[in-house]
């Protein structure tokens, strides 16, 4: 059985403007001990899908439906008691600015000890002795000593690493990290990310990594979820999904890339920017900026179908199976044309 | 005329911290530019790559004299600039401009888009308020946006459409050199590519020159000629494009290099990693002689630590400031370890 | 942080210093004769003038400062009313009392109106709570605290004659036919309830504003994910946040209110300071004037340093730096 199986997540969000649909029937699942990168650039919807599952949304203004059985059991519209009692628990997440996500008045240590103390019955002392393991073991020098330090006397990195510690303090079986590197420099990323690695064979928890970087997410994940417009378009296992990406939208996101090792006079760009989802376009979300198009795109949605031959990659798309293998071959080969200017 | 558009030379910005009762007194002070040193040629863009700390900005705003720099000289088309008034600036501002990194707050949110571009046209009398109409409208076509939108305000634009609208800014009075800091790093991955790629295309069109700062060394690699590594308010290496990602000769380099993840999982599990230590120090407090030398994995002490590093000679136009240069690459960590004696110059 | 202590000392020597002098030189400029009025409308020249240097008036004014000065310093007196020839350390001290009675108890009655309002509202924007709080706030924002004093007087004091109209009873040593603690609040309900009014309006207002914004930042959203119960959340890193910059102002606004309650203590008879002041003003007793001065000053400055110190206290960011 999966650890976390998501079914038709749906997210909408009152606002004075109307609805706003952030989260439009999204479903995949996560294996214990595996990580999915759940891809996409911003607004697509993919911080606001893990916020769901935790109930983490502000409910007076929210309304989410769908399903998200973590070992069985229906997060969605759980009770807030027992919502609390996973949350940072069973399921813990982390987030992308670590210099705000830390109470500045509040020393780390008791930051760390309040993580246990919520959920393990245990004493202060036991609570500070733990908090203290963790940051050991996410390699902060001095560990004893910087328990009663502030956040602001503490490096980008160094919070960032504060946090997931906080978050892996109970053992959870699954993290969830979301764009946990975004704010660090790329030496430091290069740092907690081999941190989280480290760290995830260590403790044998799933990970959920929600990034834009297609860089990031295939270093780290073993499956992968593309989404645009609060749908999903494409997933499907690292490899496959780089090797013979199946979605015009996945070709332009990989195409628009600069590599260090291709060399291409004109990146490939995809015209327009992200639909409001207030009032997505009718049809497949992505056909006013896609170089495909053809009318059934503007009219119908496309379903998650399986990609003929391959084992677990999905891809929502209504062009013929021919035409997207060429596509990819000039994408690999670095000739693809993309969009036009 | 010569080749060279940008010399600078011994940059260096000091950025004073002062202490006291009544009396402020410095007691210290942060060392955001510590001595940097490059050209830039006609036609060329110079990619700038580093960390926070490095100075990158700080080196951006005292080249276009936002900032005085505390020592050093900067030379722009064979005129020293470095220490002329700000009236004797006025003409040179003409020459050189600067797109930003942020495209939501470097627009005045009132005034309108019209406006915002033919600013410095009207400010440097280059025509009627019919001309000047004319060009932006011109202008906001190169860039790829409606000229009918021209009495629009920036909030009904998106953040690729508003830094389109930055580039116009910087291109309306045909500047020689574009400075760009950071200017894709707030925007989506698709509309970063739109922005790169429309900049290529002005560069070819108008035979521009770019100072091309960012952290993302994928991107600087696509759009740079030769490229620029700083670290912590130093030149650690610099190099033509090709030379400085195949063939790196600075530990810092190839450690970050080692660290940009690639979109290829088969690359990216085949590769081995440099994973460095600690966090990049603080300007007020820089380690003595070579910058990098408590992270670096070449480390030799009682040499890095005391002597400061020489600028060593690669070839044509590649130089790097370290006293034991990569000797091949890639390397492992382990590999990087092993140093030889410092290659003979 | 003992640097940044000495410091703002220091400043507050030169500050003091600075508004002294200031009231002095506003006190020359005014076209009135203390010493005339000292001795009434139709007294002769020569007596005039013979006041005139009793008071010491005839010599220049820097050098009637440095007397001044050099009396507070050194003798640690305020001198001697021009009107009265009272002592004025004696007078000042007496009224302040009085009027510490008024703030202090309007700094705990706003209080307790404006942070339950304030937290409750931010908790539940646009609801009918909210809406009427900000009602409130407008009102009491917006409605002179003269028109309040006056309004609640005629009402509850006079028409339905549920309080006193005016008059103060002392708290512990009654005089006059009033006096122990009964009384003292007794009358001072409604003074209270004027001056509290504009102050409440404004604290729920900011209070309403910082939960707000606290309740959006990264770290709450940190402690809700730790599967922190919300009464936790509010406790421990909503209010403990937002109410930083409350803690500030109340120090600052104390400080301020010490120094005279004017309106509020003349609508309601009240001798303290704020009245103490209106009386030297308008007979341009400068000793007296200068005395109320002083006072005030002393009051707002140490309860900014109090503020400040307790700011480095609450606030890690700044202790630590």
């Amino acid at each position: 059985m999966a650890l976390l199986e998501v079914r038709d997540l749906k997210t909408h969000f009152l606002t004075d403007d109307g609805i706003v649909k952030a989260v439009d029937g999204v479903s995949f699942s996560i294996e214990k001990g595996k990580t999915l990168g759940i891809v996409g650039e911003s607004g697509c919807g993919k911080s606001v899908t893990c916020l769901s599952i935790m109930g983490l949304n502000p409910r007076k203004m929210s309304t989410t439906t769908g399903e998200a059985l973590f070992k069985g059991e229906n997060l969605i519209n759980a009770s807030s008691k027992r919502l609390r009692e996973i949350r940072g628990n069973d399921i813990a997440m982390i987030f992308q600015d670590p210099m705000t996500s830390l109470n500045p008045v509040h020393k780390i240590g008791d930051q760390l000890a309040e993580a246990i103390l919520l959920h393990r019955d245990v004493t202060k002392r036991q609570a500070r002795a733990r908090a203290a393991e963790l940051l050991k073991a996410v390699q902060i020098p001095r560990a004893e000593r910087r328990l009663d330090d502030y956040p602001h006397q503490f490096s980008g990195g160094m919070r960032q690493r504060v946090m997931i510690a906080m978050a892996l303090v109970n053992d959870p079986d699954l993290l969830i990290a979301d764009e946990p590197t975004t704010a660090l420099d790329v030496t430091t990323q290069a740092q907690i990310l081999n941190l989280m690695n480290k760290l995830q064979e260590e403790f044998g928890s799933a990970i959920i990594m929600i990034t834009h970087d297609l860089g990031v997410v295939a270093e780290v994940a073993d499956d992968i979820v593309v989404m645009y417009a609060a749908k999903i378009v494409e997933q499907a296992p690292v490899d496959d999904l780089f090797k013979r990406p199946h979605h015009p939208y996945t070709w332009g996101l990989l195409g628009s890339l600069p590599r260090l090792d291709t060399d291409v006079d004109r990146l490939v760009q995809i015209p327009g920017s992200p639909p409001s989802l207030l009032n997505p376009p009718v049809g497949c979300r992505f056909n006013p900026r896609c170089a495909y198009v053809f009318d059934r795109c503007k009219s119908e949605l496309p379903e998650l179908e399986p990609v003929p031959g391959i084992a677990d990659h999905f891809q929502a798309c209504f062009l013929d199976e021919q035409t997207k293998e060429r596509e990819n071959e000039k994408l690999q080969a670095g000739s693809l044309a993309g969009g036009t200017a | 005329m010569s080749d060279e558009l940008l010399v600078v030379e011994n940059l260096k910005k000091h950025f004073p911290v002062t202490r006291g009762i009544i009396f402020q007194k410095q007691v210290a002070s942060v060392k955001a530019l510590d001595g940097v040193s490059f050209t830039v040629n006609r036609g060329e863009t110079l990619g700038v790559v580093g960390e926070s700390g490095c100075g990158k900005s700080t080196m951006a705003r005292c080249i276009m004299r936002l900032l005085d720099p505390t020592d050093g000289t900067v030379t722009f088309d064979g005129r020293d600039i470095t220490r002329i008034s700000q009236a004797e600036m006025r003409p040179v501002r003409r020459e050189m401009m600067m797109i930003f990194q942020d495209p939501y707050a470097s627009l005045n949110p009132r005034k309108r888009v019209g406006f915002i571009i033919g600013e410095a046209l009207e400010v440097n009398k280059m025509g009627s308020g019919a001309e000047i109409k004319r060009r932006v409208q011109e202008l906001l076509d190169i860039v790829g946006l409606n000229p009918e939108h021209y009495n629009r305000f920036p909030h009904e634009f998106s953040g690729g459409q508003r830094q389109r609208i930055g580039v116009a800014r910087a291109l309306a009075v045909n500047p020689k050199l574009i400075v760009c800091d950071e200017p894709v790093s707030a925007l989506d991955v698709s509309v970063q590519a739109q922005i790169l790629n429309l900049l290529k295309d002005l560069q070819n069109e108008f035979n521009l020159t770019y100072v091309f700062i960012a952290h993302d060394l994928n991107v600087v690699r696509h759009i740079s000629d030769r490229v620029m590594v700083m670290y912590l308010g130093t030149v650690a290496e610099v190099a033509g494009r090709d030379q400085l990602y195949s063939a790196p000769k600075h530990p810092y380099t190839g450690a970050l290099l080692s660290a940009v993840p690639v979109p290829d999982p088969e690359l990216g599990r085949r590769r081995k990693r440099i994973v460095l230590e600690g966090d990049v120090p603080s300007p007020i407090n820089p380690p003595s002689a070579c910058r990098f030398h408590p992270r670096c994995p070449r480390f030799h002490e009682g040499v890095c630590d005391t002597v400061d590093p020489p600028v060593r000679e690669f070839g044509d136009d590649h130089a790097a400031t370290c006293h034991y240069p990569l000797e091949s690459w890639p390397l492992t960590e382990a590999q990087m370890r092993r140093a030889e004696e410092p290659v003979a110059n | 942080m003992i640097r940044y202590l000495i410091r703002r000392l220091l400043w507050a020597g030169v500050l003091f210093i600075a508004v002294t002098i200031v009231t002095y030189v506003i006190f020359f400029i005014i076209p009135a004769d203390p010493a005339r009025l000292a001795v009434g409308q139709r007294a002769p020249p020569e007596s005039v003038a013979r006041a005139r240097h009793f008071l010491g008036l005839d010599k220049p004014v820097p050098v009637q400062y440095a007397l001044f000065l050099k009396r507070l310093v050194i003798d640690r007196s305020l001198g001697r009313s021009f009107t009265n020839r009272q002592d004025v350390n004696t007078v000042v001290l007496n009224a302040a009392p009085i009027t510490a009675s008024v703030v202090l108890g309007g700094v705990i009655l706003w209080m307790a109106i404006a942070l339950p309002i304030g937290i409750l509202s931010a908790l539940r924007p646009r609801s009918l709570l909210d809406r009427s709080s900000m009602v409130f706030v407008l009102i009491g924002i917006s409605a002179p605290v003269v028109w309040i004093g006056l309004i609640l007087q005629y009402s509850i004091g006079y028409k339905l004659g549920w309080t006193p109209n005016a008059g103060y009873c002392n708290l512990l040593n009654g005089q006059g036919g009033c006096g122990g603690p009964i009384d003292w609040a007794y009358h001072l309900i409604l003074p209270w309830t004027t001056f509290a009014i504009l102050f409440a309006a404004i604290y729920v207002r900011m209070i309403r504003a910082n939960v707000m914004d606290t309740m959006n930042e990264d770290y709450v959203r940190t402690a809700r994910a730790k599967g922190a119960p919300e009464a936790q959340v509010m406790r421990s890193h909503v209010l403990r946040n937002a109410l930083l910059p409350v803690v500030t102002m109340l120090g600052m606004d104390i400080g301020i209110a010490l120094g005279g309650a004017i309106f509020t203590e003349t609508i309601f008879g009240l001798p303290g300071l704020g009245k103490l002041a209106v009386q030297s003003l308008e007979s341009f007793d400068l000793p007296m004037i200068e005395g109320v001065v002083v006072f005030s000053t002393l009051c707002i400055i140490i309860f900014n340093l109090i503020v400040d110190v307790l700011y480095a206290v609450i606030d890690p960011r700044i202790r630590l730096s």
